[in-house]
C-alpha cells in the first residue's frame, strides 16, 4: 500500500482547495483515511494533463474483489478454522467475553465480527471492526494472532 | 437459550463446544470447530460394509468368522482402539484376556512412556482448563499444535481470557516453542522460538537446566548463550508454567530422563507442569484403562491370568519377530502408518479389521467390519489428552455398529 507523500507526488500540487482542504498534502491525507475519493479533486478528475495520474490513484483505491467494507479479505483455501483471531479480535472479546473470549462457542453469534463456521473463519457486523467507521484504528489482532496469513486488510 | 453443543472427536483435544446443524441424518454445517473436527463431523454414512475375504456377507457371518479366527490363535494381537470410547477399549482389555493376546495401541511408539510416567505421578501435571484459567508462560516443545491440534492455541493455551488471566495474551501470556523447524506455531511464538538442531533437544535441557542455576549454558551446536539464559529468566519468573511435550521431543530423546531433571529443576525456581499432546481421540483413555487393569500402559501380554510387560509385545516388535498369529485391528491402518518391512508380516496372518472407513489395513483384511464413527454415530467416554473425561454422544444415526457392541457380540460369541 502507499503511502500519503506518494499519493501527493500525483495531485496537481496547485493547492486549488477546491477539494475544501487547505492543500493538496492534506487532501492526500484525507485520501489514506478514505475520507475523501479521487472523484473529489476536480482538476485531477477533469484536466487532460492529469488523466494518467487519476487512472493510478483511482486503481489505488477500487476496492479489491471479495474484500469487505473494512477491507478484510479470508483467503478461505488458507484458513483451518483454528480460531485465534476469533478468540483473539477485541470486539468479539467486549461482545461475548464469556463465550469467545474465553476460547468457548459464541453465546451470541449476532454481533460477533469474527465466527467459525465449517472449518473455516467468516467476517460479518463489520460495524463492530475496530477498523470501521470515523474513529478506526488500524488493529491488526487477527492478522497477527493467524499462523497461516489467511487474514488481509486491503 | 439453551445450545445443544456436541463433542468432537477428532483429535485428543475433545472440543465440547461444537455446534451442528444436521438434517435426515447427513451433517450440513458445522460451527466453532476446526478443519480437522468438520472433516471428522461429516464423516457419517448410512451404509455398513461386513466383508470376509472379498466378498459381502452379513453382520453375523462377520462376526462368526471373526470370532474363529480368534479362537484358532494360539497368541492373537489386538491393537489400536485410539478412537475408541473408553467402554470399547474396556471390552477390548477383557476379550485380550480371554483370548491370551498380545494387546498393544499405538502410543508404543508415540508417547506411552510420557503417559506412563504421568500416571505414575511422576510429573506435575494440570488440566487444560488451569491452563485457560492461570498459565502464564507455555513451552510448545517438539510439538505444533496449530496443526495437530488447531484449537489449541485459541480454546486452552495461549488466547483465551481466563479466571485469573483477564487482560489476554498480549500483557499476560508468553508462549515459547522449541523445535527443529519453524512450524506454524513457532510463527505464533514470534521472538520466543528457539530453533534447535535434530536430536539436539538433550543438550539444550542441560544447557537450559544450567542457565536455571546461573551456569553459563554451552551446547556443541553453540546455541547463542545469551538466548538461552534470556529463556532461563522467562522461566524463573513463571508463576503458572505449562510445558506441553510432542513427539519431537520424545523421539528425540534415549528416554526421559533429562525430562525428570528439566521438570525438577524448573519446579526448584518456579511452578511448572506437563501436559503431553496426545494425538488420537483417546489414546490417553487407553493407557489410563490399562494401567488401572495392569500397571502398564500399553504393550502387554495375558497368559493364564498374568500380565507380561515389555518392548517384544508392542505391535513392531511382535510384528518383526513373528510371535503373533493373527491380529484384531481396531480403528486403525497399520499399513499406512508403520514402516513396510514391519507391517508387511501382516499378510502372512489373519487379519480382522474394525474400522469406519475402507483403509489399506481393511483391504488386506481376512474379515472387514465396517464400524461407526465415534462420536458422530456413536457415544461413550473419552479422556481428553490431560486426563479429563468428557462424555460424547451422537450426532447422527446409522446402521453401522459402535467398536463397542461389535466386541461385545465378539466376546459373548466367544
Amino acid at each position: 500500500m502507499t503511502n500519503a507523500m506518494e499519493l501527493y507526488q500525483m495531485l496537481p500540487k496547485t493547492n486549488c482547495k477546491k477539494c475544501g482542504k487547505t492543500s493538496c498534502m492534506a487532501f492526500a491525507v484525507a485520501l489514506m483515511a478514505h475520507e475523501l475519493t479521487p472523484e473529489d479533486c476536480p482538476p485531477l478528475k477533469e484536466e487532460p494533463k492529469y488523466k494518467e495520474n487519476y487512472e493510478k490513484i483511482s486503481g489505488l483505491f477500487k476496492p479489491s474483489e471479495g474484500a469487505t467494507e473494512t477491507g478484510l479479505i479470508v483467503h478461505e483455501d488458507l484458513c483451518f478454522g483454528c480460531g485465534n483471531c476469533v478468540v483473539a479480535c477485541p470486539p468479539n472479546v467486549a461482545n461475548d467475553p464469556y463465550g469467545v473470549g474465553s476460547g468457548n462457542a459464541p453465546t451470541n453469534p449476532n454481533k460477533l465480527v469474527l465466527t467459525v463456521e465449517d472449518g473455516v473463519v467468516k467476517a460479518q457486523n463489520l460495524g463492530e471492526c475496530r477498523r470501521f467507521g470515523k474513529n478506526k484504528i488500524l488493529c491488526n489482532g487477527c492478522i497477527v494472532t493467524c499462523p497461516v496469513e489467511a487474514i488481509e486488510f486491503v | 437459550m439453551e445450545k445443544n453443543y456436541y463433542v468432537c472427536t477428532g483429535c485428543g483435544m475433545l472440543c465440547d463446544d461444537i455446534e451442528v446443524e444436521a438434517e435426515k441424518n447427513i451433517v450440513n454445517k458445522v460451527y466453532t470447530a476446526c478443519r480437522v473436527g468438520v472433516a471428522h463431523m461429516k464423516e457419517g454414512t448410512d451404509n455398513a460394509v461386513f466383508r470376509v475375504g472379498d466378498k459381502p456377507v452379513d453382520e453375523a457371518t462377520a462376526v462368526s468368522e471373526a470370532v474363529a479366527i480368534l479362537k484358532n490363535a494360539k497368541n492373537p494381537l489386538i491393537f489400536g482402539l485410539g478412537t475408541s470410547s473408553n467402554e470399547a477399549q474396556k471390552l477390548a482389555i477383557e476379550l485380550a484376556k480371554k483370548t491370551s493376546a498380545t494387546l498393544d495401541d499405538p502410543s508404543s511408539f508415540r508417547l506411552g512412556s510420557l503417559v506412563e510416567a504421568l500416571l505414575q505421578n511422576r510429573f506435575k501435571t494440570c488440566t487444560l482448563d488451569d491452563v485457560r484459567n492461570k498459565a502464564d508462560v507455555t513451552i510448545y516443545w517438539g510439538t505444533n499444535p496449530s496443526d495437530s491440534h488447531p484449537r489449541h492455541l485459541s480454546k486452552h493455551s495461549y488466547f483465551p481470557r481466563g479466571k485469573e488471566k483477564q487482560r489476554g495474551w498480549e500483557e499476560e501470556r508468553t508462549a515459547i516453542a522449541i523445535d527443529v523447524r519453524k512450524s506454524h506455531t513457532a510463527k505464533i511464538c514470534g521472538n520466543y522460538f528457539f530453533e534447535i538442531p535434530p536430536g539436539g533437544d538433550a543438550e539444550f535441557i542441560d544447557a537450559l537446566i544450567a542457565a536455571l542455576s546461573g551456569k553459563l549454558p554451552k551446547t556443541s551446536y553453540n546455541f547463542p548463550p545469551k538466548r538461552i539464559l534470556e529463556l532461563a529468566n522467562i522461566l524463573k519468573g513463571a508463576k503458572f508454567g505449562v510445558v506441553f511435550v510432542g513427539l519431537g521431543l520424545v523421539y528425540s530423546l534415549e528416554n526421559l530422563e533429562p525430562l525428570f531433571r528439566l521438570m525438577d529443576a524448573l519446579n526448584e525456581k518456579a511452578n511448572f507442569h506437563l501436559i503431553p499432546m496426545v494425538g488420537y481421540s483417546n489414546t490417553r483413555g487407553f493407557n489410563e484403562n490399562l494401567f488401572e487393569e495392569t500397571g502398564y500402559v500399553n504393550s502387554v501380554k495375558f497368559e493364564d491370568g498374568a500380565v507380561k510387560h515389555g518392548p517384544e509385545y508392542s505391535i513392531v516388535e511382535s510384528l518383526k519377530a513373528k510371535t503373533v498369529d493373527a491380529a484384531l485391528i481396531i480403528g486403525y491402518d497399520p499399513f499406512s502408518s508403520l514402516p513396510r518391512s514391519i507391517a508387511k508380516n501382516l499378510l502372512e496372518i489373519p487379519v480382522i479389521s474394525l474400522n469406519p472407513f475402507e483403509t489399506l489395513t481393511s483391504r488386506n483384511a481376512k474379515v472387514y467390519i465396517n464400524t461407526a464413527v465415534g462420536g458422530v454415530e456413536s457415544g461413550g467416554t473419552a479422556t481428553r489428552m490431560d486426563g479429563v473425561k468428557v462424555d460424547f454422544k451422537p450426532v447422527v444415526e446409522t446402521k453401522r455398529l459402535s467398536d463397542e457392541a461389535v466386541l461385545k457380540k465378539i466376546m459373548e460369541a466367544l
